[in-house]
């Protein structure tokens, strides 16, 4: 937003230069010209060198920024690489990834039965969660776009806790306001989902700068798809957290769609990676079916984070294997095949190989852990489910610290009018209000 | 016009005196807006007071409010020299440049930073340089700050955001340096929007605002930045959040206004009392959101009559929300209908701004219409 600035008389002052002084400017700036003929520029918007010919930079000349991998068929591709991860952690990463993936497939039939109003699973971009939650701190703060519920499973969100919110019931700690997905925990330092997309980026950016006066050790981790990437915020927020030092990683999910929006309608750079140099911050792009290519990434912004007080930009590539949402068919706008040759390289079945590599995970476990969680999703849905709705005086607060005199009067004409026609109100769902 | 001067002058019965009141007022048109402030008497309770203009009153009330909380930070375009309009003068020499810092021009990013430094516990207090370029914040605001402590079921909260701006006009600021924005965030549950009136207001309801546990905007007229001196406590203190204040007690008919409309209003019960021997009560609002209703109410109550003006547009400006909730509030008690002098429906123009504010003429009128109801 261009902003004009009220300068009294600055105005005046350029345009009434006399006449001598300007011809006096135009002789200095001559001779300025002839002694840098072979110095250096000294414009203040900028460091580099003359060029005596007119040459555009052209992008689709440059080779796109390489995809960092580790795991390639179960094998660590180069030992230097090797996060050396202890097996209770691959365990760990495996079982919430696969958990992650059966609560996706409850919830997503339970919302096709109207048993939950709305949902978006997590397909294919499981790895893009666990890789990068393993890798911080479990106190530094996350915020999140809407598919990143893997993060809140790897630090122990219960699954009680994903039923309540998709509910909205009594135990939820959103109090039934938001749709599902959008789950917040401060005891797990995930600051809560808003719709909005992008929104959060330049909020990230804030937080993280408050953690670096604060000298906490932590650092602040953003969330975000490539499509959120095209919103202003995000311009926003990462020119902020370049220019003010912020200790922030800003982690894309580059799934290839925005609903139904293909990365060549998105942008015309090489992805979004390619961006982090033009504000200034260090940038990686990694394979984000590759747990250990983003555990390993994550771990080292993590580092210049936390040191130096720097933003650090990862783009993980991936492909968003399940619909946008429950309210999006995604064969109207790709082919099956395309969805189906991304599932075989799934995060989970690469990992997969490489336990079994490892002799710590097979068929009989999988089996096992499969029913396992089943069973614990089913359990949890089933109570989420009969728990009834928070009072439906929790309508009215929140909006602010305390509930202000108009707010009052609105809840009590609510709980008359709920009185006196009780039975156009769905009160039975609810717990009961005070009277 | 005749027409409008012989239905003043039937009422007033004092021809030579209003038409010279009125011809020193042509006079004047031709100059810059100007305000005629009238300093307000500091409490004697407050103690030791330095005489201050807007500008000086708002740097000490921040100055108080850093010195106070380690966690303070103060930040927008071009404040660390001290703004555009010196509000921040000396701030970042006394609490550092990590206290006091300019941003990347981006209201967008202004709030959202705003926002994200309160989430993790600071105390933000963010300048948009002027209230026009507000809007590129708007999402932000409004489907951020204002929804952040509701839709998290309060385990998250922005409440220690406040966000500063120069508003209202200012006699040659046309389109984008007059506005007054206060109405399009008085729709928004979860914020607070006030308006100081001078310099004593000011720096009372700021700290107030940068205390509160919700977010605040501090909307600060900018034509009293300089024109505004009185005595201003030394001592730190508060002015209740959503508390109208009463400023000059009347019987007649109830006048609303707040900022600089506030000053216009004060000339009018003047005018009033001595043209048409009407007694105005005069109450300046001072919060928008929550507004107090009952100030209001009691005061239309005892008078029967309202007259309610603000500088921004008339169509869904913040008059129509006070004059629906009297009407319903007052309905047996109202003995005219509720008039509304505000800014036309037009964008704020630039060489015709004397005939678009609501000035004390326009509102002259209103109070005659009232009378004569």
């Amino acid at each position: 937003m261009a902003t004009t600035r009220c300068f009294g008389g600055l105005y005046r002052c350029l345009t009434k230069v006399p006449r001598s002084t300007r011809s006096i400017r135009c002789i200095h700036s001559a001779a300025v010209l002839r002694t840098s003929e072979n110095d250096r520029p000294n414009f203040p918007g900028s460091r580099s060198k003359f060029i005596h010919k007119c040459e555009f930079i052209v992008p689709e000349n440059a080779e796109g920024i390489p995809v960092y991998r580790v795991l390639r068929n179960g094998d660590i591709i180069s030992e230097s690489e090797d996060p050396k991860l202890d097996k209770d952690t691959v365990v760990k990463m495996y079982k919430d990834m696969t958990l992650l993936n059966t609560m996706d497939h409850i919830l997503y039939e339970s919302q096709r039965q109207g048993r939950i109003s709305f949902y978006m699973t997590n397909y294919g971009e499981e790895g893009t969660h666990m890789g990068s939650a393993a890798a911080l701190d479990p106190k530094d703060l996350v915020y999140g776009q809407y598919r990143e519920a893997g993060v809140l499973v790897w630090r122990g969100f219960t699954l009680d806790q994903f039923m309540d919110q998709c509910y909205g019931n009594m135990y939820d700690m959103g109090k039934g306001r938001q749709m599902p997905v959008h789950y917040g925990s401060s005891d797990h330092h995930f600051v809560t989902i808003s719709s909005p997309l992008a929104t959060q980026m330049p909020q990230a950016s804030g937080a993280a700068y408050a953690f670096k006066r604060a000298k906490n050790g932590l650092c602040v981790i953003c969330y975000f798809g490539e499509g959120a990437a095209s919103e202003g915020d995000a311009h926003a927020a990462l020119n902020f957290a370049a220019t003010l030092d912020c200790p922030v990683i800003f982690f894309c999910r580059n799934n290839g769609y925005a609903i139904s929006t293909p990365v060549e309608d998105q942008y015309r750079g090489d992805g979004i990676a390619s961006r982090g140099a033009g504000y200034g911050m260090m940038t990686i792009r990694v394979d984000g079916n590759d747990v250990f290519a983003v555990y390993n990434a994550t771990k080292a912004a993590r580092e210049i984070c936390v040191n130096e007080n720097k933003p650090v930009l990862i783009e993980a590539m991936t492909y968003r294997v399940g619909h946008h949402s429950t309210s999006d068919d995604s064969s109207m706008y790709r082919q099956l095949n395309e969805v189906q040759s991304w599932d075989v390289q799934s995060p989970i079945l690469r990992l997969r190989q490489y336990l079994d590599k490892q002799g710590w995970w097979d068929d009989n476990q999988e089996i096992q852990w499969k029913e396992q969680s089943k069973k614990d999703i089913m359990e949890a849905f089933a109570k989420a489910e009969k728990r009834k709705r928070p009072n439906p005086e929790f309508l009215f607060t929140d909006v602010y610290d305390d509930v202000p005199p108009h707010l009052q009067k609105q809840m009590d004409e609510m709980k008359q009018h709920v009185a006196k026609y009780p039975q156009h109100y769905p009160v039975d769902a609810h717990n009961k209000m005070s009277s | 016009m005749a027409a409008s001067m012989k239905r003043l002058l039937r009422v007033c019965g004092k021809p030579r005196l209003f038409a010279h009141v009125l011809r020193k007022q042509l006079a004047a048109s031709q100059r810059a807006y100007s305000v005629k402030y009238v300093p307000d008497i500091p409490p004697p309770e407050l103690g030791e007071t330095n005489r201050s203009n807007l500008v000086q009153s708002l740097n000490n009330a921040m100055d108080i409010a850093m010195s106070k909380d380690p966690t303070s930070v103060l930040f927008g375009e071009d404040v660390a020299f001290g703004g555009v309009f010196r509000c921040s003068v000396n701030l970042r020499d006394n609490y550092g440049p990590d206290r006091v810092f300019n941003t990347p021009l981006s209201e967008q990013g202004i709030v959202a930073f705003g926002i994200g430094l309160a989430t993790a516990g600071s105390t933000a207090i963010a300048e948009i340089q002027f209230a026009d370029y507000i809007f590129p914040a708007f999402d932000q605001i409004a489907n951020e700050a204002a929804k952040f402590r509701y839709r998290t079921g309060n385990l998250f909260d922005c409440g220690k955001l406040t966000i500063r701006t120069p508003c209202g006009a200012v006699g040659h600021g046309a389109l984008y340096h007059s506005q007054s924005p206060e109405a399009f965030f008085a729709h928004l549950p979860g914020l607070k929007v006030v308006v100081p009136r001078g310099p004593q207001q000011a720096k009372g309801l700021l700290l107030s605002c940068i205390r509160d546990d919700n977010p605040c905007i501090f909307m600060e007229p900018k034509i009293l930045y300089r024109g505004a001196v009185e005595e201003v406590p030394v001592k730190d203190y508060e002015i209740p959040l959503s508390k109208a204040e009463v400023v000059v007690e009347g019987s007649d008919i109830t006048l609303v206004g707040w900022g600089t409309q506030l000053h216009v209003l004060r000339e009018v019960a003047q005018l009033a009392q001595e043209e048409l021997d009407v007694s105005c009560e005069l109450i300046d609002l001072r919060t928008i959101l929550p507004w107090d209703e009952d100030t209001i109410i009691n005061s239309v109550c005892k008078t029967g009559k309202l007259l309610i003006a603000h500088e921004a547009p008339l169509t869904m400006g913040f008059a129509a929300e006070i004059a629906a909730t009297v009407q319903n509030e007052c309905f047996l008690n109202l003995e005219a209908p509720v008039q509304r002098i505000c800014g036309y429906d037009t964008p704020f123009p630039h060489v015709y701004e004397a005939f678009y504010l609501p000035d004390k003429w326009r509102c002259l009128e209103a109070v005659k219409k009232l009378v004569n109801y």
